[in-house]
């Protein structure tokens, strides 16, 4: 079961290599505490996921690198190439020369059918390679203007293209105090669309890595680097191989099939009002969470507090919302770790306060006119915002 | 990679323009060791053989050979073309790269504007679909006058309009020296003001530059050099006015150490795109965050640090230092007071040894003491590009757009208002074809409208911050 990884614009290509690094990294790091049987079927299956076999053994990644310029992903390429143990395959790579400018409607209206053929057949070409396809993995972020813009389009073609394949976006949240100014227009323009055409979309908040890299790590001057190393790190021990709850002994679990597309029963029970009025708990409600442990005792672990139902909201049994994924072989030399993706209301505030900004710039129309010269209308911006009005609202009524 | 090409105008436009490449060379040169012609060094010049005749002889990798800028020289005088092809530099120019005429433009925009603007139409679109060829992507024009004179002035922004009708896509910067109030040139006030209108109507990012502030930056550095204070021994490339290292050794003529500045302003502004970094910023994007509606270009610049001490060590608190120094009125490039004024965006270009921590940090320090648009209260872009320039080990550009330009404005209107009820000097301009009364109107109103947009913006500037009612959905 293979994934082919597309990673879009700057940040999706310095942290696709990231992600990859960690991901070899760990699966050949002889310390898997676990027997050497065990670490072997580990390895092959992880290789199978992420990575292809070429003929003089380097591994190569199952990866489609994007960008509108050729900075980033130059830079991308030789540095796996210069590690020695893994790389990118040769022909894997699409760039252009003039960059999408952080505009989300360049990158989506201009770039995206300019180069849908070229980059569908890249993609179509690294699907070939694998022989049994789990799905669609695109790293991008939301501010800037490839990958925000130009991913949309991608995911939309993929979509379309590979409608039984699963697809799952990592996006990137951007620091609250900007690091472009037009990031709520192009975020809110990139949710809308992401929310039509993928199956789920994993959020990491540049906020929050950075306050990892700070209290947790302490690190002085933390780096862009030290941020998408964190990052890497949280993504391999949620993709890493891991056993089902069946407890099957192969390592088929399928990161990407995780079912959490949940549906709210209809709007005739009544709970459903009255529990969005009694917020004074402030619990964040789930609806779904995924744990993952590795290491060891792994089987001996105590989950009883994630079945509580008080974390569930109130039209969901905790049995169903709940699931956990165990495999003895250590992540990355740490003893013991666990995981936790949880679909719940924590992206709720976030959400709400790029909404907020990116509806008070649209207010007095600024920077529309760059948006509008590529041909995304202010009808567009309405619909984005009518949508993720309701998502939120949706989030709200757990 | 995307290319630009230098468009220099008039006296002050090429002697800035010479400034710039000597300091591009030089900045390239102290990155590019091995001598190899990369997408960095192509986005200014090309690598020419220059043992073929003609046209062909472009190579496009490869060890350097000869460098060309892409560069496209105007004057209507030849004085200070000649002798640039004649100095140091004139090795680096193409030679068939300009125009030239005899009499000069007499301080007088309508002769730039309407008299050589027609005369030389062809031969400037001839050249620059010239430098246009020889790039790959060509992504920008930098346009670099004076507003006060007659040629850059004039036929300057003549070009402008060429520009955008016959290349588009393309964008243009336009750097533009401001006269003072003491400037010698009687009539620089009618000059700006009718280049304003141009300037507004066609460019697509104006970055305003005033020589009293080049001065005062000048000034300031003098001192420190001349203190003598222990430990103030600077290096001498490090100085933004300095020439060391560069092709012209020593100070040729008393502007070159303002023009230093500003040529610095241009390369810093340009090396996110030109080099590596872990958040790179393309010019595309500098227009598409700093530009929140089509009229509101223009950019107030400040550079930091002005000079590196040459036996310190750079901690933390220095590195603070300079983003303070950013917002400080002493490194701008043009008089204003953005921090008693409203800001529409910033950006911060960082280059060298500093990361996203550090940042964030001066961010949120110094956001409190600056007050942004109620529509854009996270005003910031950002940007940090690895290589360091030349004698420093890192720097920063600060890019305001902010209603501080206004009274700039405003005092050119009342400068042109004092001449224009006298009629003083008005029948230079008026015995020009093309040239009436009402050009004179038609650029007052361009400039008071863009006045009136500042005003609008500052009048909410004590209005509180509110939040505008969202949108209900029916869930």
């Amino acid at each position: 079961m293979s994934i082919v990884t597309v990673q879009l614009g700057q940040c999706g290509n310095q942290i696709g290599f990231e992600v990859f690094d960690a991901l070899y990294t760990d699966s050949h790091c002889p310390q898997g505490l676990c027997s050497k049987r065990e670490n072997e079927a580990y390895q092959a299956s992880c290789k199978e996921r992420f990575f292809s076999e070429e003929e003089n053994g380097v591994p190569v990644a199952r990866a489609v690198l994007v960008d509108m310029e050729p900075k980033v992903t130059n830079q991308t390429l030789s540095k796996a190439a210069q590690s020695g143990r893994w790389k990118y395959g040769q022909h894997s790579c699409f760039c252009q020369k003039q960059g999408s400018g952080n505009n989300w409607a360049y990158g989506y209206s201009v770039h995206g059918p300019r180069h849908e053929e070229s980059i569908m057949n890249l993609i179509q070409k690294e699907v070939e390679k694998c022989d049994s396809l789990s799905g669609f993995f695109i790293i991008m972020s939301m501010a800037g203007g490839t990958g925000s813009g130009l991913g949309a389009f991608v995911t939309q073609n993929l979509q379309d293209q590979y409608s039984n394949s699963l697809k799952m976006n990592q996006i990137i949240w951007p620091y609250g105090t900007g690091e472009v100014i037009v990031q709520n227009y192009n975020s809110i323009l990139t949710l809308s669309h992401l929310y039509r055409s993928s199956d789920a979309l994993l959020v990491h908040e540049n906020d929050a890595l950075h306050k990892i890299c700070a209290k947790l790590m302490n690190i002085k001057q933390i780096s862009f680097s030290d941020i998408n190393q964190v990052l890497a790190h949280q993504l391999g021990s949620v993709f890493q191989p891991a056993y089902s709850v069946e407890g099957s002994c192969h390592y088929r679990r399928n990161p990407l099939g995780i079912d959490w597309q949940v549906r709210p029963p209809l709007s005739g029970l009544p709970t459903l009002g009255k529990a969005s009025l009694n917020r004074g708990l402030h619990f964040n409600m789930s609806i779904a969470n995924l744990v993952i442990l590795r290491g060891k005792d792994v089987h001996s672990a105590d989950l009883g507090g994630f079945k509580d139902s008080a974390l569930y909201t109130s039209w969901l049994e905790p049995i169903n919302a709940f699931n956990v994924w165990k495999t003895q072989r250590a992540f990355s030399k740490y003893e013991k770790s666990a995981a936790l993706v949880s679909n719940s209301q924590f992206l709720l505030k976030p959400l709400d306060m790029i909404v907020g900004k990116a509806w008070n710039m649209f207010a007095s129309k600024a920077y529309i006119h760059q948006y509008t010269k590529f041909g995304i209308e202010e009808e567009d911006f309405l619909d984005s915002f009518t949508l993720l009005e309701q998502v939120v609202a949706s989030y709200c009524n757990l | 990679m995307t290319q630009s090409v230098v468009v220099q105008v008039g006296q002050c436009g090429n002697q800035i323009g010479c400034c710039f490449w000597d300091l591009a060379l030089r900045e390239h040169a102290a990155v590019n060791q091995k001598g190899i012609y990369d997408e960095a060094i192509s986005s200014f010049f090309r690598n020419v053989d220059t043992r073929v005749v003609g046209d062909g002889g472009s190579i496009s990798k490869g060890k350097i050979c000869s460098l060309k800028a892409r560069a496209v020289l105007i004057d209507m005088e030849e004085g200070v073309v000649n002798e640039i092809l004649q100095g140091p530099l004139r090795d680096v120019f193409d030679s068939k790269q300009l125009i030239t005429d005899i009499s000069g433009s007499g301080n007088n925009w309508a002769v730039g504007h309407k008299v050589f603007g027609s005369l030389y139409q062809e031969q400037i679109l001839e050249k620059l679909r010239k430098s246009a060829e020889h790039c790959d992507c060509l992504q920008c024009f930098f346009i670099i006058h004076s507003m006060g004179g007659g040629t850059g002035s004039g036929l300057g922004t003549f070009l402008l309009k060429l520009l955008e009708d016959e290349f588009p896509e393309v964008y243009r910067f336009v750097t533009s020296v401001y006269p003072s109030g003491e400037d010698d040139v009687i009539t620089s006030p009618y000059n700006s003001i009718l280049a304003m209108k141009e300037l507004n109507e066609h460019a697509d990012c104006v970055l305003p530059i005033d020589n009293q502030s080049l001065f005062d930056i000048i000034s300031k550095i003098d001192l420190m050099v001349n203190s003598g204070k222990l430990g103030t021994t600077i290096k001498p490339k490090s100085l933004v006015t300095s020439s060391a290292g560069a092709v012209k050794k020593q100070h040729q003529k008393p502007f070159d150490a303002m023009n230093n500045i500003v040529a610095n302003l241009l390369l810093n502004l340009t090396s996110s795109a030109r080099f590596e970094g872990s958040l790179n910023m393309d010019l595309n994007e500098i227009s598409m965050n700093l530009v929140p509606f089509p009229q509101l270009h223009y950019l107030v610049s400040s550079l930091t640090p002005l000079y590196t001490l040459a036996d310190v060590n750079i901690p933390t608190r220095r590195l603070d230092q300079m983003f303070s120094d950013a917002f400080s009125k002493d490194h701008q490039l043009i008089r204003a007071d953005p921090k008693h004024s409203l800001y529409l965006a910033c950006a911060l270009m960082v280059r060298g040894n500093v990361q996203v921590s550090d940042l964030r940090r001066n961010i949120e320090r110094l956001k409190p003491s600056l007050q942004f648009v109620s529509w854009n209260q996270e005003g910031w872009k950002t940007s940090l590009c690895s290589v360091p320039p030349v004698g420093h080990s890192h720097s920063l550009l600060a890019l305001a757009n902010n209603t501080c330009v206004k009274p700039t404005f405003m005092e050119l209107k009342e400068r042109f208002m004092r001449l224009y009820k006298k009629k003083a000097h008005l029948h230079h301009y008026l015995q020009i074809e093309g040239m009436e009364e009402s050009s004179f109107m038609e650029a007052v109103s361009s400039l008071s409208g863009l006045i009136e947009e500042y005003n609008q913006l500052d009048a909410t500037k004590s209005m509180p911050v509110e939040d505008f009612p969202r949108l209900s959905i029916a869930v």
